[in-house]
């Protein structure tokens, strides 16, 4: 089994779309959605959900309003500004403002705070046309995303190992931050869909720095390849100074949009050129796959 | 005044709102750019602005001395992120785990344990054509980007306006950058995506009680969804751009699409008035 993560560190470049492709090429697969925090897959692979969990990311503090003695304590200590104290209602807690820490809890000397789990997402394992899709949703707000992204791929590499899966396709979270570590490591490959813009180039820099930081071997699609050929060849030479190959360029084509308007992978929606492209790519990257 | 520009999705057009709203608005007025995009910080790109300053933030972790350490292990159990581990024998701190709590100091019965500042990135301060420019730089492999935000805000000129390019998303980075705003800017696209992920930070500025408006970019390149969504909402759409080759080129070579595209500048105002309007109510 090969697991290959797809991500863009700037957001907006295609990534989705390339991944839902790629599920179309693959299939039968495992896919998995690690951007969370905007998961946006499902709308193309409309999955039948099956199994529904809860995701408990941490823990939050709550007052308990009969005990409390109005001592302040907890706002002395707490460092996230997130207890506030009002002539009206007294301590309150801001829960989105708290980062679960416990201090408050530890030090309140009249075991006024309680300092529980919180649900704060749910995680689905899901049947879509192209196989079994394992997917997350993230409360509003809520802390933790890498452990989420976490927990989903450990699920997902399990739901493969037993389906005995030749590929699991993880769509990745944008930029460089705790998420997207938790989507990358440890995986066979990382595939960036970039675009040639200044900003492309700029998050594509960051994003390499990170995959061989994390020494995960990366490969580039240049999406939108027509828009700014200085900046597609500025990439591609960016590809050669981190050893990473570009896999093929994509055209700039509204048709990844009007698949999506659809529900469809865009080798489903229509054989033009975008598909053709992202065929080739995908041939590519078996093709080094298989020498690795 | 501060106006937050979000968006559920990345990509949508948000910086390019960010930059064009900064460089229209400073022709009348004082104006800072303050970008808390920094994991990917982009701002920059376009404003072009010169650095004059700049200054390390990071987060306050526990050093212990174990001399004095007893192995009692207070500061480990106490530790909701992992980041103490009790050996026994000896003890090991996990700074990237630590999130700056400052609990494991409190408790330390034997004061054994001192804080130090472990660098997570840089706030930059710069000037661009009268732009007040201001950024966040996170470092490469770094997990935690709230802290980064909080100091990235804490140097905002409250006495000028401030246009706030938040990070993508609806989790902890966002919300960190825009819960202070006076208002909050959506941009999105009228596509399945686009409307998913707006659907998403609408239910996040709700949570925050922010007063909220929204700008369709791209506004002839789906369908109506994103418009019907918002009439049943009661969201007022402030404004459309449309789809324009000219500004997507600019775009990619870093130019500001006012400067590339005159027309635009023309657009881009009534968007900052539409926003006055619904700041004033
Ligand atoms: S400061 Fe808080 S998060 Fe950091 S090590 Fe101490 S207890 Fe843990
Ligand atoms: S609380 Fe203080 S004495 Fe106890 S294990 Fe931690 S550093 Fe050592």
């Amino acid at each position: 089994m090969k697991e290959i993560v797809i991500i863009s560190g700037k957001g907006g470049t295609g990534k989705t779309s390339v991944t839902a492709a790629f599920a179309a090429l693959a299939a039968p697969a495992i896919m998995v959605d690690c951007d969370v925090d905007a998961a946006d897959l499902h709308l193309v692979l409309s999955p039948t959900v099956e199994e529904t969990h809860a995701f408990f990311g941490g823990r939050q503090a709550r007052i308990i309003t009969e005990q409390c003695q109005a001592c302040g304590t907890c706002a002395d200590v707490c460092r996230f500004s997130a207890i506030r104290h009002d002539a009206a209602t007294g301590y309150q807690i801001d829960p989105l403002a708290c980062e679960g820490c416990g201090v408050c809890a530890h030090f309140c000397p009249h075991e006024a705070m309680a300092f529980e789990e919180t649900c704060n997402g749910q995680w689905f394992r899901s049947s879509t046309r192209f196989g079994p899709l394992v997917h997350a949703r993230l409360g509003i707000a809520a802390e933790n995303s890498g452990k989420l992204v976490a927990l989903i791929r450990r699920e997902a590499r399990a739901l493969a190992a037993a389906n005995q899966a030749n590929w699991l396709l993880v769509d990745g979270p944008p930029g460089i931050g705790c998420p997207v570590i938790s989507s990358l490591t440890g995986a066979d490959h990382v595939v960036i869909v970039t675009e040639p813009t200044i900003a492309g180039l700029h998050d594509l820099e960051r994003v390499l720095t990170l995959t061989a930081h994390f020494h995960v071997p990366a490969s580039i699609i240049i999406n939108k390849a027509d828009l700014y050929q200085h900046g597609a060849e500025e990439i591609a030479q960016t590809a050669c100074t981190h050893h990473a190959q570009v896999l093929g360029h994509i055209p700039y084509d509204p048709v990844f949009t009007q698949a999506q308007l659809v529900g469809l992978s865009v080798i489903e929606y229509a054989d033009g050129p975008v598909s053709q492209a992202i065929r080739a790519c995908w041939n590519q990257l078996r093709i080094s796959l298989t020498k690795e | 005044m501060q106006i937050a520009i979000a968006s559920g999705k990345g990509g949508t057009g948000k910086t390019t709102v960010a930059t064009n709203l900064a460089r229209v608005l400073s022709g009348t007025r004082p104006v800072q750019y303050v970008d808390c995009d920094v994991e990917e910080p982009n701002g920059h790109l376009f404003l072009q602005p010169q650095i004059t300053s700049s200054q390390s933030a990071g987060i306050l972790v526990p050093v212990l001395d174990l001399d004095r350490c007893t192995r009692c292990g207070a500061c480990s159990q106490l530790c909701q992120y992992h980041a103490i581990a009790n050996l026994g024998t000896t003890m090991l701190v996990f700074p990237e785990l630590c999130h700056g709590c400052g609990g494991c100091i409190r408790v330390c019965p034997e004061q054994a344990i001192r804080e130090e500042e472990r660098p997570i990135g840089v706030v930059e301060y710069g000037t661009a054509r009268g732009v007040h420019f201001l950024h966040g730089r996170l470092n490469v492999g770094e997990t935690m980007s709230p802290p980064l935000i909080r100091a990235v805000l804490k140097a905002v000129d409250p006495t000028i306006m401030a246009i706030i390019d938040a990070p993508p998303g609806t989790s902890c980075p966002v919300l960190t950058a825009v819960r202070g705003a006076d208002f909050v800017l959506m941009v999105t696209e009228p596509t399945a995506f686009g409307l998913h992920d707006l659907m998403l930070a609408v239910e996040m500025v709700r949570a925050l009680q922010l007063p909220t408006g929204i700008v369709i970019n791209r506004a002839d390149m789906g369908d109506d969804r994103v418009e019907r969504y918002c009439a049943t909402e009661g969201l007022p759409i402030l404004g459309r751009v449309p789809h324009d080759r000219r500004v997507a080129e600019a775009y990619a070579r870093g130019v500001l699409a006012v400067d590339a595209v005159p027309e635009m500048a023309v657009s881009v105002q009534p968007l900052a008035d539409a926003i006055f309007q619904e700041v004033a109510l």
